[in-house]
């Protein structure tokens, strides 16, 4: 029997192990698939209802491979070392967000 | 077909075949659409009944009165404009009902029910009836608030996307002190649930008052907020005796900054959940159905109302989550069905599908969808079956498949999340839930103890009920 660490999360996918860039890329290919528009943000010290992260230039509208996403991804990771990052999909359709994920968590050692 | 003959008042018993029976008739867009499953009587035929169904649910009385001709009854009276035999029952007809719309209350669930299910269900020419489908017209519909926030603006008051949520109710279900309730809330939520949930049977009883109740419950959400960093909420009961009863908790649980509430809307009554959930929009409070005394009117095949319809009206009374069953767990519902009117709940335009229950093409116009829960002997093998019936919009609720686990409730929250996570994972990279979801869950195992320990639990667990439910 364990008991349970107390542990900061990010919300879906914060669960898993770190995902590695390969995990992340098939996150994107399966949003891209479904339509949805990738964005990648980040936030220095997120609260739990902290809505509006910082969005890192404006979503990829024109985004047709994971890669194009990943790369910003790295881009903002270098430029904002000590900040959060997750990848979000849009849905202009049903006009709402429907994907959000975290791909890098500074200087955090997680169990998993 | 006219109703009136012109030839002055006339006493006696009606044939409602002649008023009521309009195969010629085509229903209109405005026209509020009813499917009954009718059991006639031995020797009743079937016209007859469908038309006595008809008229007793619309503007028929048993005997003809005088001030029938002081109204219009072409204008008012429901027609049935179909009678067909169901497939493969002996006896049993789908009857076709059209209502004009001016027979119901602008925004009243309440008054709709009233007539399509009222005096009609004792009526002696029928042995039983079951009202299967409402097919609300558009122009009724946008009378209706509906859910207080719905589906797309709940995950963004939440934070929490692409995922179904993960909900548990607290068990024993009766006789925790306030204090010891909060502890199991606290330890449910840190562990990675997003709720927590009242049981329905949960009110303000001696051995913990609502008050109290809030107050450790909204303890245990900040608290558990606070070190995980994430959004949570706990669905705070306040079905009460009486509507300024749960006008008062559902203040209060305002007023303490809970996210959620929740109410039992069919014990506690149509009426009362409308209020309640115009309250909710109001007051930015998300809204919890909890769907107690439902087996009572749908379970029987012949008899009764069949869930969608509630689901429906439910829809329109308004909240955002409802309990839809499992599909998997003890609660077994057939699939096809029950996804019938999970569409019902979600979707914006559902196309009349016989498959799946679905009787009407139903044109929800915009208004906001409800999130279907999926609640009662579930556990984490079942998690992969239940991401790939129910997607991302939905509320699993594992309470024994929680509180069970070996090691308490935070490592059993951490299990079901765990499970949830790597299920999503690999929906997303394509592989097929169906068939690989046991690998799945076997490999998260590798690397979280805690899924380890639950699956060592559950495996030999199996459910095999045959499904009550099928058309």
């Amino acid at each position: 029997m364990k008991t349970l660490p107390k542990e900061r999360r990010y919300e879906t996918l914060s669960f898993l192990p770190p995902l590695t860039d390969q995990q992340i890329a098939k996150q994107i290919d399966f949003m891209i698939d479904q339509g949805y528009i990738p964005g990648v943000e980040f936030e220095k010290d997120p609260t739990p209802k902290l809505h509006h992260w910082t969005l890192w230039k404006l979503p990829l509208f024109d985004a047709r491979s994971s890669q194009e996403v990943l790369n910003e991804v790295r881009e903002c990771r270098s430029e904002y070392s000590d900040c959060y990052i997750r990848v979000v999909g849009f849905d202009n359709i049903k006009q709402c967000q429907t994907v959000s994920f975290i791909v890098y968590k500074p200087n955090t050692q997680s169990r998993y | 077909m006219a109703t009136k003959t012109g030839a002055g008042f006339k006493a006696g018993v009606q044939d409602y075949r002649l008023t009521y029976y309009t195969p010629d008739y085509t229903p209109k867009d405005t026209d509020l659409l009813a499917c009954f499953r009718m059991t006639p009587q031995p020797g009743v035929p079937a016209e007859e009944c469908a038309a006595a169904v008809a008229a007793e649910s619309s503007t028929g009385t048993w005997t003809t009165v005088w001030t029938d001709g002081l109204t219009d009854l072409d204008r008012y009276k429901g027609r049935c404009y179909e009678v067909e035999p169901v497939p493969g029952e002996d006896n049993q007809y789908f009857c076709f009902v059209a209502y004009p719309m001016d027979l119901f209350e602008e925004g009243s669930v309440t008054n709709i029910l009233t007539s399509l299910v009222g005096n009609v269900f004792g009526f002696k020419a029928l042995r039983a009836l079951r009202l299967e489908d409402i097919r609300f017209p558009v122009a009724l519909l946008k009378t209706f608030q509906g859910p207080p926030h719905g589906i797309t603006v709940e995950r963004d008051l939440l934070n929490k996307y692409g995922r179904p949520l993960l909900g548990c109710t607290i068990k024993p279900k009766l006789g925790l002190s306030a204090k010891n309730y909060g502890r199991a809330v606290y330890e449910c939520l840190r562990g990675g649930l997003d709720f927590t949930k009242d049981d329905e049977n949960i009110n303000s009883q001696p051995f913990m008052r609502w008050r109290d109740r809030f107050l450790f419950v909204q303890e245990a959400i900040e608290k558990s907020q606070a070190e995980t960093n994430e959004v949570k909420g706990h669905y705070l009961n306040v079905t009460a005796a009486t509507c300024e009863d749960m006008m008062e908790r559902a203040e209060f649980a305002k007023e303490i900054g809970t996210p959620i509430v929740m109410h039992d809307f069919l014990t506690g009554g149509f009426t009362a959940n409308t209020t309640l959930s115009k309250w909710c929009r109001r007051n930015g409070v998300l809204l919890h159905i909890h769907r107690a005394m439902h087996a009572v009117i749908d379970r029987q095949r012949n008899h009764g109302i069949h869930f969608r319809v509630l689901a429906k009206c439910l829809r329109l009374s308004g909240g955002d989550h409802l309990h839809s069953g499992t599909v998997v767990g003890k609660l077994e519902g057939e699939r096809d069905i029950t996804l019938g009117f999970v569409d019902q709940m979600r979707e914006d335009y559902v196309e009349e599908d016989r498959s799946r229950g679905n009787f009407f093409t139903q044109d929800w116009a915009s208004l906001p969808g409800v999130m279907p829960v999926a609640s009662g002997g579930i556990h984490v093998w079942h998690m992969p079956a239940l991401v790939e019936i129910f997607g991302d919009d939905s509320c699993l609720q594992f309470g024994g498949g929680t509180l069970g686990h070996p090691w308490g409730n935070a490592p059993g929250a951490t299990a079901n999340r765990v499970a949830l996570e790597a299920c999503v994972q690999a929906r997303n990279e394509g592989r097929s839930l169906a068939r690989e979801g046991n690998d799945v869950i076997r490999e998260a195992c590798r690397w979280s103890p805690e899924l380890a320990a639950a699956c060592e639990l559950w495996k030999e667990i199996k459910f095999e009920f045959d499904a009550v439910d099928t058309l």
